[in-house]
This record gives structure tokens, C-alpha cells and sequence, in this order.
């Protein structure tokens, strides 16, 4: 169980990640998108989404500093593990009750608001199942192990986080980490998965090119696209 | 010089009677889909209206088009690169479905599947966005002939800036008003801000004939084109999630014809031609500091297709000898460089929109007549146009930024074609000074009255197509891909994938001169069994 949960998970999620972005930016561009409901509900949009996209921006950089960056360094620049525990304890709370809060106005409006709910498919009810989790998870396992200070997963968790990069996965300092920590995990790496099969998948078209491309966009015909086209992924058929 | 070309649009809003046939054949044409319900590429407005979306026009709201910065550049309305880029998560400048209207349809079922009883079965509305019963409040046509305008009318924005010039000029009291239909599509910009504002960078305008798309596989709906385009003619189509807009029918345009709602328009108002235009001038011209020259300074960014330098130029582009044929003879570029008649709406915008109009003189005449005078009378024409119903100031605000000037110039040259074409037909001698007072020769008097009142179909349009620009490379194609035996019906009848017409892979390039013939019948055809004759 060790080894399939911490040793052999990890590697299928980032593979199913790596093969579905592919697969979807060949075969499904047109589905490629963020499905905004904006247009249907904007009020409760402009403060729930800024919140929690900011929020979750947050979050994710808290785990690549704590799960990527060694202990030995932080006290390198002299910070003690208490500084650490309370800088973490405070900003990953911060940051987590913000995507929490935006999160939960989002779904709050996406039950709510007609017609997004009406635009919700499955695929969004899965995703969303697997986000409110992983984030909830991960909230629960910080806040329960706050005490002193708190659970100290920069010996366990980060070294084996790390040990996936180079293939030899130290599944052994996986057993004794508490239950809650590794539930948030395994849920996670599912959401990792789940990521180019749902809307999620538009975190990586992140348009950053925009700011250094020229305004105005001018493009030529495109010499081999002259005549009709075999129908694509998610076009409608025109009524022969 | 950087010389490109540009298929661009007139509208003579004289003859518009908002018949909104254009309307629905585009909308047949292009729009009948699912998430696209509430999009109208094409529409028609009655001004002063609201327009569609309500109050587009209002830019202190919406954030639409370019505005100088403090050094006197061009810079997005509703913010730079990286304010975009911050406020990417939701675009609190984006219009609501509910702005342009609750698309719905009628539980038409009802009318027959209704059991027995003492009542009318009735068919109710219902909204397409949510399913329910719906109150239907609002539509793309609600203030249509000026419908609730003594309630709506004073919320045209254009209205408002007209009043805070001249307060008593605009009426809503029944035989105080006046009207006009604006038929609206996507202007086409020669420095489009939808263009500008699309962070995908999936929105384009096309070297060849500067018609503005959108990638539909690299937009990602991120929505800011839709703040972007001051005309709000850039629509988010909520099934697809995706932004969908006017294509100035580029298939059409491609093969030599003329866009769906030009070929239909019943009062034969719209013109296509070619213009010439030099891009290095486009943002210079656009960054012109006085609102009111903008419509000089984008006069000044044409290029004249007689000028031997010009057509020097031209060739080192690349830009077709059929293409400098077409922009010699552009009604388009007559109507706005000659004649100067076509004014472009809202220059203030500063996206140097390509979709001019005629402002219209019928009201005057029409105000004119009703009071008694000679409707037609030079005399009575040009002190009318300055004091009667249909307030100039009005005009100005759509067209030229609030100058009254060229909007009169304008009247007048229309004014002044009436009067001298109506001696003509009477056979009286005609008056030369009249033309003269307008700055026209007689002759340039009637040959502009052979475009706007004859209007045969090959004057007003004028366009040339892609596939003689592509000849060279079209050479290459021409030889057949498949065997020549396999079409429909014939021996080979290898020609379709194992899932009918269009199935399985197919070698690219297609085009053939054979299949530009086939493409160019199919557009044309009534009837699927005409299209298939040789």
C-alpha cells in the first residue's frame, strides 16, 4: 500500500497530467477554454473569483516553498523552525481561508444562479468535488497540527516530495506522517491528474506572451487551409 | 510606406428602411446556434436608441477603444498589459447577457399537446439561459422605431452629449422627434482594441484583406475583447466559451462575393470595395490629440490607388494586380476619399473602424416637404440642414466626434445632388453654381448619383477575390489530389472517409480552380442539385 499510494501514484498522476495536456492540446484546442459563466452572473463573479484565484495562487507558491525548499536553507538565512511554523501557520491560513471563502461564494453562486448551474456539466461537479477537498483537507491537516510547532512536515513530506524528482521515492517517510496529511496528498495528486481532463486545464494557457507581443496581431492566410476542412473536436456539424 | 489593403463597408443610411433583413440573414446565416441565441452580428438600431447592448456607446462604463495616456500615446481603455493581466480572474467591465437581452423561446408544444379545456392553450415565453417562464422585458429591437423612446430615449448616450451642447435639440414629444436607422456589423478596424485587448493573442486582423477573426482553437474566453471593442460587436458565445464575431463572410468575400447582409439588403444601401492604407500611419493617425480631426487624420492614412508611387509600393507588397484593380475602381474609396460623403461612426474610439456611413438627408427633405417648402429646392435644402429637426449636433456626436463640420459638408454634397439631378430630370438648365457651392464639378455630381441612386449590383460591389491573389500559389495545388473518378456517385466513390462526406483525413491544400468553381456555385445556389451542375 506504501509503495502504490507514495511510490507508484505520484509518477501515474504526473503521467496522466503530461499525456492528457498533450492529448487535449492535439485533439480538443476548441475545448480549451476557461468556460467562463460570466456573462450569465457577474456581481458575486467579481469578488468570489479574484478571491480565490489569488487565493489559490498563494497557496500554490506555499507549497513549492515548503515542500521544495530544504530546511537546511531557510535556516542557512537564519530563520529558526518556530519563525518558519508561524510565517507558514499565518500565510497559509490567510491564503487558505481566501481561496476557501472564494471558493465557497463561487459554488454558492454556481448552485444558485440559474443559468451556471445549468452550464455545469458532470466534468465540473467531479472537479469541483476533488478541489473543495484537497483544498478543505489541506486546511483541516495545517489547522489540527497548529499547536507549538505544529507538525513538522519539512522532514517527512518535502523529502519525500523531492525524492520523486529523482526517481528513487523514499516511500518509507511516508508511514508516519498523520492520516490527514496523507489523505490532503493522495487527493491532491488525483486533482493532478484530473487537471487536463477538466476546465482546470486552463491554468496553462496563462497568457504571459501578452506582454510582449505587439497590440495589434496581423496574420496571413494560411496557404494550406484553403478549402474546407474535416470537421474538429467540439465544432458543430453545418446542416448539410 | 507599408501599403496593405482593406475590403471595407458604406452604408447609405438614407435608404435604410429598417426592414432588418440584414439582420436576420446573418443571424440565419451565422448565429442560429446554441450560445449564440442573444449575438446579432449584424443589427439594425433606430437612433437615438439605446442601441444593442444598451448604451454601448457609453464608454465611461464599458471601457471601450484607446484613450491617450499622459504622454500622448494610444493605450486601452479598460488598461494596459498588466492591469489586464492582474484582472484576468473576472472582467468587471463585461456585459451581462442581460445587457443585450434574455434570449427565449415559446413552449410551443403546448399549443397542440395542451389537454381539453374551457381556456386557449397559450404558448409562454421561456428563457433559453435558465428553462423557466420568463417575462420577456428587453430585446436587441425593444426601442425599434423609436418604441418607449419618450421613456427610453433620453438614456442614448449620444443624446446626453447632444443636449450638454444644445439642450433643446433633441425631442421626444410625437412631431418634435426624428429618426434614423444605424444598421450596425463589426467595423473592422485598422487598429482594432479588441485585437489590442486579447491576452491570447487569438484575435487577429488578416494581412491579406484586414478582415478581424478570432482563432476559435487559441481563444481560451478570457472575455477581454469583448470590453475591448468600443462597438461591442465581439460576443462570448456562453455555450463554447468562446469569442465569436462578425466574419465580413470572408468565405464569400473570398470567392468574389458580397457579404450575406449586403447581398440581401433590400435598399441596396451597402457598398464593398477595396481600400488602400498605409499601416506605418495607423497609430500616428490614431494617436491625433483633437477628437474632432481623427476623421482627417484616418482620411490622411489612405492611399490613392492612381498615384504611380503608390502602386509602386504596392507591388513591392505583394498586394495583387487584381486587388489594385479593385481598389481603383472601390465605391468605398470614392464615397469616403472622393466624394467625402461616408463619415466612420465613432472616430473617437481611435480603433479607425472601416464600416462608413452616408448620414442621412431624407428627414430633412422629408420635415421640409411636410412644412410646405420645395423639399428639393438648393436653397431651402442647405438653411434646413442647419435648422430643422434632425439636429446636426446629433449627427456629429456619431460620426465625426461632435464636429459639425464635415457631417454638413456632407448633407450639403447630398443636397446639392437632389437639386441639380432634379433639374436634369425636369429638363431644365441646371444651376452650375450649386455644384460649385459644395465643391463639385457636375460631372462628379452625376457619376456619384450613378452610385448612390442607380446602385447597380457590380458598382457596389467591387471585390476581388482571394483566389486570384493566390493564383501562383494555387498553381501548385491545382493538380488533383485523389483520383478524378472519385466523386459522388461516380466509379472511384473513394472521395469520402469511412464516415461520410468530410470524414477521415484529407490532404491539404484542397483548392483547386476546380473546387473554387465548386465553392463559388455552392454560395450561390438555390437548390443542392444546382450547385452540383457543371
Amino acid at each position: 500500500m506504501t509503495t502504490l499510494l507514495w511510490g507508484a501514484l505520484p509518477y501515474v498522476a504526473c503521467a496522466l497530467l503530461v499525456a492528457g495536456l498533450v492529448w487535449r492540446y492535439r485533439y480538443d484546442k476548441y475545448g480549451w477554454t476557461t468556460r467562463s459563466s460570466q456573462v450569465y452572473e457577474s456581481k458575486l463573479l467579481n469578488v468570489a473569483s479574484p478571491a480565490f484565484h489569488y487565493g489559490i495562487l498563494f497557496v500554490l507558491a506555499g507549497h513549492v516553498v515548503g515542500l521544495f525548499v530544504p530546511a537546511s536553507w531557510t535556516d542557512a538565512v537564519g530563520a529558526s523552525e518556530h519563525t518558519y511554523h508561524l510565517f507558514s501557520l499565518y500565510g497559509g491560513t490567510f491564503a487558505g481561508a481566501l481561496t476557501v471563502a472564494g471558493l465557497a461564494l463561487l459554488i454558492y453562486r454556481r448552485r444558485t444562479r440559474a443559468p451556471v448551474f445549468r452550464a455545469t456539466t458532470a466534468n465540473d461537479k467531479a472537479m469541483y468535488l476533488f478541489l473543495v477537498a484537497a483544498i478543505v483537507l489541506g486546511m483541516t491537516a495545517k489547522l489540527t497540527h497548529a499547536s507549538g510547532d505544529g507538525y513538522d512536515y519539512r522532514r517527512t513530506i518535502a523529502p519525500w516530495a523531492r525524492s520523486l524528482f529523482t526517481l528513487r521515492p523514499r516511500t518509507d517517510l511516508m508511514t508516519g506522517v498523520p492520516v490527514l496529511y496523507q489523505v490532503h496528498a493522495v487527493v491532491g495528486l488525483v486533482l493532478i491528474a484530473l487537471v487536463p481532463y477538466t476546465r482546470l486545464v486552463h491554468m496553462f494557457s496563462a497568457p504571459l506572451q501578452y506582454l510582449f507581443r505587439p497590440y495589434v496581431v496581423y496574420r496571413s492566410r494560411d496557404p494550406r487551409q484553403l478549402g474546407p476542412r474535416p470537421d474538429r473536436r467540439g465544432w458543430e456539424t453545418p446542416h448539410r | 510606406m507599408r501599403p496593405m489593403a482593406q475590403i471595407a463597408m458604406v452604408m447609405n443610411l438614407d435608404k435604410c428602411i429598417g426592414c432588418h433583413t440584414c439582420s436576420v440573414t446573418c443571424k440565419q446565416a451565422w448565429t442560429n446556434r446554441r450560445g449564440m441565441e442573444y449575438v446579432w452580428f449584424n443589427n439594425v438600431e433606430t437612433r437615438p436608441g439605446q442601441g444593442y447592448p444598451r448604451r454601448y456607446e457609453d464608454q465611461e462604463t464599458w471601457r471601450g477603444g484607446w484613450e491617450l495616456n499622459r504622454r500622448g500615446a494610444l493605450r486601452l481603455k479598460a488598461g494596459g498589459r498588466l492591469h489586464k493581466l492582474a484582472g484576468i480572474f473576472s472582467n468587471p467591465r463585461l456585459p451581462e447577457i442581460k445587457d443585450y437581452y434574455e434570449p427565449w423561446t415559446y413552449e410551443y408544444r403546448n399549443l397542440t399537446d395542451a389537454p381539453l379545456g374551457d381556456d386557449y392553450p397559450v404558448a409562454r415565453p421561456v428563457s433559453q439561459l435558465d428553462g423557466r417562464p420568463m417575462k420577456i422585458e428587453w430585446s436587441s429591437n425593444w426601442d425599434d422605431n423609436l418604441a418607449g423612446a419618450p421613456a427610453h430615449g433620453d438614456l442614448d448616450p449620444m443624446v446626453e452629449r447632444t443636449r450638454r451642447q444644445a439642450a433643446d435639440k433633441v425631442r421626444f414629444e410625437f412631431e418634435q422627434t426624428f429618426m434614423f436607422y444605424l444598421p450596425r456589423i463589426c467595423e473592422h478596424c485598422l487598429n482594432p482594441s479588441c485585437v489590442a485587448s486579447c491576452p491570447s493573442g487569438a484575435m487577429y486582423k488578416r494581412a491579406e484583406d484586414g478582415i478581424v477573426l478570432v482563432d476559435q482553437d487559441h481563444c481560451r474566453g478570457w472575455r477581454m475583447c469583448v470590453t475591448g471593442c468600443p462597438y461591442k460587436k465581439v460576443y462570448f458565445n456562453h455555450a463554447t466559451g468562446k469569442a465569436e464575431k462578425c466574419t465580413l463572410c470572408y468565405p464569400r468575400i473570398e470567392v468574389g462575393l458580397p457579404t450575406v447582409c449586403s447581398e440581401t439588403c433590400v435598399g441596396r444601401l451597402r457598398y464593398l470595395g477595396v481600400v488602400l492604407y498605409d499601416a506605418d500611419r495607423v497609430t500616428a493617425a490614431a494617436e491625433t490629440k483633437d477628437e474632432k480631426a481623427l476623421y482627417e487624420a484616418q482620411l490622411g492614412v489612405f492611399l490613392d490607388p492612381h498615384d504611380p508611387g503608390v502602386q509602386h509600393a504596392c507591388e513591392a507588397a505583394g498586394i495583387p494586380y487584381d486587388w489594385m484593380e479593385a481598389a481603383r475602381r472601390s465605391p468605398v474609396r470614392a464615397l469616403i476619399s472622393e466624394y467625402r460623403v461616408a463619415l466612420p461612426l465613432h472616430p473617437e474610439y481611435r480603433t479607425m473602424p472601416m464600416v462608413w456611413y452616408i448620414p442621412p438627408l431624407s428627414p430633412v427633405v422629408d420635415a421640409l416637404s411636410e412644412t410646405g417648402h420645395d423639399g428639393e429646392d438648393a436653397g431651402n435644402l442647405f438653411a434646413a440642414i442647419d435648422t430643422l429637426r434632425i439636429p446636426l449636433e446629433y449627427l456629429a456626436e456619431m460620426f465625426t466626434a461632435g464636429d459639425i463640420g464635415p457631417v454638413r459638408a456632407s448633407l450639403e454634397k447630398l443636397a446639392a445632388m437632389r437639386s441639380h439631378m432634379r433639374s436634369l430630370n425636369l429638363g431644365e438648365e441646371p444651376d452650375t453654381r450649386i455644384p460649385a457651392a459644395v465643391g463639385m464639378s457636375p460631372e462628379e455630381i452625376e457619376t456619384m448619383y450613378r452610385l448612390l441612386a442607380i446602385a447597380k449590383y457590380e458598382d457596389r460591389y467591387v471585390i476581388p477575390t482571394a483566389a486570384v491573389g493566390d493564383a501562383r500559389r494555387l498553381e501548385e495545388s491545382a493538380l488533383p489530389q485523389g483520383c478524378s473518378l472519385d466523386h459522388d456517385g461516380g466509379p472511384g466513390m473513394g472521395g469520402d472517409g469511412p464516415f461520410g462526406q468530410d470524414s477521415g483525413r484529407k490532404l491539404l491544400p484542397l483548392v483547386s480552380v476546380e473546387n473554387f468553381h465548386i465553392l463559388r456555385r455552392r454560395q450561390t445556389a438555390d437548390t443542392p442539385d444546382e450547385a452540383k451542375e457543371d
